[in-house]
């Protein structure tokens, strides 16, 4: 057992790093302030660019659409490289994450050779149009209805919580096409044009103030049916890919998010009524459990990359990584901000404190997005313990005959 | 034994609880939150009509002369509805005179604090880490006080503020008309109760009784803080048990299942056991018992977990819904952080409790 990159890891690494280092410079401290929205977006479409040039995008996926054909170690490798450096990324991370894969796995090959070039070169931002008002948890209950007409579908309802959604061109949204079948059957997959007739977006701030997710509505927009991710009645299945990658894709601790160093840093400095907080036992037990789970998930993240650069699949212990991630960040930031007394609620743009108010509001949301907590704890006991599901009262009625509670 | 409020207490309860679901709660918290409005002017005018600020304040000195059951059963209602008044901040400054204020303090200050005329607030934060009862950098000097307190809450309304100073035993009070004393808003996670920084130079003040005075001050606090968070608690959890009731996911409503019903019973539970502590330090206050330092420490310590708790899982029971700026989740989950930030900390006050169960233990060797 070891933590050494194999000779060609090794070789992909060293390279990753000079062109890092020629390219990222001015990407090596975070910014003074953060980016307002639109210079966010020009220089993650700039840097996404830069990646395409020198293929670092698409690393694992296959050459015939774009990408670069190497192991998930390479992106590791990668990742691991460029989150070194505060370059602007997360407004890929759904698109890139999650819709393209479901694109290319489930489009025709002339959908895949129109969208995900592009995508990956940047040109065309990507989100997922799945949570509805009445259906989140229970994706499988959403009503936003598409109809066939000729060789197109019209659509018509409402998306709910889309993020980025006003800056993207394009999403996945699923669909019920058929309102008789049970509401797991009835489901399709589509591509959709954000700019298209009949779509709008609205924003939605958030409790935390800043405003990255919508609401999407949908009043007769036309989809070609070569548009059509997978089957018709297949949206679940297809649904499911994009579940499977959004679970990679946002498992893991936010880039830069405050950890144990955070919160060591922070006691450092504070001279408590007992003490130095850094000599307090409650103090060092809550950063040895801060530990504990940020390094344990990474560690866990370890195991499934070893699996992976074997060649085989990640065991079921991946699940509990968001789970973990999210109440931790929560959890340690309200420690710190306590700690901090009346410096913990006052608000210092630009402070370590600052971050730690920041990712106490944001870990509210992580510990909802792409799966609540206690959701990932049902598939835990469900799908990895065996455990028997709860009873689903809807689960093979026709869609239709489902009465409101 | 009678270990409950006093039955006028809770005829006091039953009517704020009505005036107040009418006038305040959540909508009216945000109407200030998206203002420039320091506080709900109308509604502090209702309020001191309603005799609230006076419930304290003996009737020589104008007021009522009710008790500290009464007291608690406000700070409750105001906590449960949010309600953008001073009214907290006030009871402070008047119990601080009441505590430690000379005959002349009194009869100065507690008329105007009774009757609205005058806004109180106890100004003790210097903007870092340290405690309530850490010695403050500020300390009188031929009868003026030079620097900053930081944030302030109703600092920005308050027109009398009971600082504290240092002293040779520790942090004492000094009592300062907010006149000319020029203050700026300090950006803070609580949207709808706006803090300020006070700026003293060479402002006249008066000292007001002793170091130990102080300190007995913050345990009187800690009680009125406790029911304030309790009621903050409650309204979050009933806000949620009536979503968990109503919204559906996978055919049910999310109530019946285990992990949805078993936050709100640990809610209930976090909540009860806060209320036990805070009814105890209701008592050992009004009896003037040496029990009030654990007393108060342990209301303060276990209102706060109450307060947290329920604060973040209502956040996450609503779901999706619960994490915007439109729904009223944020009020509780940003009031948590100005009712930790107001007097000390969680881990400050289980100190305090372990302190006082040690020295209670020496007394009675
Ligand atoms: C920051 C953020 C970004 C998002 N971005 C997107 C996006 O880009 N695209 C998109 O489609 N969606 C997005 N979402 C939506 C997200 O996927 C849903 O909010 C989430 O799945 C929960 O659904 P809901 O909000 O409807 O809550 P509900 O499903 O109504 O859940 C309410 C509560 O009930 C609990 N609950 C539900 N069922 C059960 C059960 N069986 N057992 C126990 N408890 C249960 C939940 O855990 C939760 O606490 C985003 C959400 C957030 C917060």
């Amino acid at each position: 057992m070891d933590f050494n990159d194999t000779p060609q890891e090794a070789d992909y690494r060293a390279q990753v790093k000079a062109w890092i280092a020629a390219n990222a410079g001015e990407y090596l401290n975070p910014p003074a302030k953060p980016w307002a929205l639109d210079d966010f977006v020009a220089r993650s479409k700039a840097w996404q660019a830069k990646k395409h040039a020198a293929g670092y995008v698409g690393i694992t996926w296959p050459k015939a659409v774009g990408g670069q054909g190497l192991s998930p170690m390479h992106q590791i490798i990668f990742n691991q490289e460029e989150s070194r450096t505060h370059v602007p990324t997360g407004l890929y991370s759904i698109g890139l994450g999650m819709c393209i894969p479901t694109v290319f796995t489930h489009g025709s090959p002339e959908v895949a050779a129109r969208y995900v070039p592009r995508a990956l070169k940047g040109e065309e931002v990507w989100c997922q149009l799945f949570s509805e008002p009445v259906a989140g948890s229970d994706l499988a209950s959403i009503r936003t209805r598409a109809v066939r007409d000729g060789d197109e579908w019209v659509i018509n309802g409402q998306k709910v919580w889309t993020s980025f959604a006003h800056k993207s061109d394009f999403g996945i949204v699923v669909c019920r096409t058929d309102f008789d079948a049970p509401k797991h059957k009835g489901l399709t997959m589509f591509i959709v044009d954000m700019h298209a007739p009949g779509m709008e977006v609205r924003g939605i701030k958030q409790m935390s103030g800043g405003s990255d997710f919508n609401e999407v509505f949908f009043t007769d927009v036309r989809v070609k049916d070569t548009h059509r991710l997978g089957d018709v009645g297949e949206g679940w299945k297809v649904a499911l890919t994009t579940l499977m990658h959004e679970r990679l894709a946002v498992g893991g601790k936010p880039r830069h998010a405050p950890g144990y160093q955070t919160l060591m840093t922070v006691a450092a400095g504070i001279e408590t009524d007992s003490g130095p907080a850094m000599e307090r036992a409650d103090v060092r037990q809550r950063i040895a459990d801060t530990y504990i789970a940020d390094e344990g998930i990474k560690l866990t993240q370890m195991r499934a990359l070893s699996a992976l650069s074997r060649g085989a699949m990640p065991g079921p212990e991946q699940s509990i990584s968001k789970v973990v991630v999210a109440k931790t960040m929560q959890d340690m930031a309200s420690f710190a901000l306590d700690l901090s007394e009346a410096s913990g609620f006052a608000v210092e743009p630009g402070s370590d404190l600052e971050k730690l108010q920041g990712s106490y509001m944001w870990s509210a949301g992580l510990r909802i997005a792409g799966g609540t907590d206690e959701i990932l704890r049902n598939i835990i006991a469900e799908r990895v313990l065996g455990l028997p599901g709860d009873l689903r009262p809807d689960k093979d009625t026709p869609f239709s005959q489902l009465k409101p509670l | 034994m009678n270990f409950d409020l006093s039955d006028d207490a809770k005829t006091l309860k039953e009517a704020a609880r009505k005036f107040l679901d009418a006038r305040a709660g959540p909508p009216v918290a945000r109407k200030v939150m998206d203002s420039s409005d320091t506080h709900d002017a109308a509604l502090w005018a209702e309020v001191v009509e309603q005799g609230w600020p006076a419930a304290r304040v003996p009737e020589a000195h104008g007021g009522l002369g009710l008790g500290t059951d009464e007291a608690c059963v406000l700070a409750e209602e105001i906590g449960r509805s949010l309600a953008p008044v001073p009214l907290l901040s006030t009871m402070g400054a008047i119990e601080a005179i009441l505590l430690a204020g000379t005959d002349a303090q009194k009869a100065n200050w507690l008329p105007k604090l009774a009757s609205g005329q005058a806004v109180g607030t106890i100004a003790w934060a210097e903007g870092d880490a340290k405690s309530p009862t850490a010695m403050p950098s500020l300390a009188l000097s031929g009868g003026t006080l030079s620097g900053a307190k930081s944030p302030v809450a109703d600092g920005l309304v308050a027109t009398v503020a009971i600082v504290t100073v240092a002293s040779a035993d520790g942090p004492a009070m000094a009592i300062v008309s907010l006149d000319g004393v020029s203050r700026e808003k300090v950006e803070t996670l609580d949207l709808v109760r706006p803090s300020a920084r006070l700026q003293f130079d060479n402002t006249p003040a008066e000292a007001l009784g002793t170091a130990t005075d102080w300190v007995k001050l913050t345990e009187q606090l800690a009680v009125l803080a406790a029911w304030e968070a309790l009621g903050t608690s409650d309204a979050a959890r009933d806000m949620t048990l009536a979503y968990a009731k109503d919204r559906v996911a996978f055919g049910q409503r999310i109530g019946r299942y285990q992990g949805v019903k078993h936050k709100l019973a640990d809610m209930y539970i976090l909540s009860e056991l806060a209320r036990a502590h805070a009814l105890h330090g209701c008592w050992a206050w009004s009896a003037g018992a040496a029990e009030l330092s654990p007393a108060a420490a342990a209301a303060r310590v276990a209102s706060l977990d109450a307060l947290k708790y329920t604060a973040e899982e209502s956040v996450q029971l609503h779901g999706g819904i619960g994490f915007t700026w439109e729904h009223d989740c944020q009020f509780y989950y940003r009031r948590n952080r100005q009712i930790v930030s107001a007097l000390g900390s969680r881990s400050y006050w289980a100190d305090r409790l372990v302190r006082a169960l040690e020295q209670r233990n020496r007394a009675a060797a």
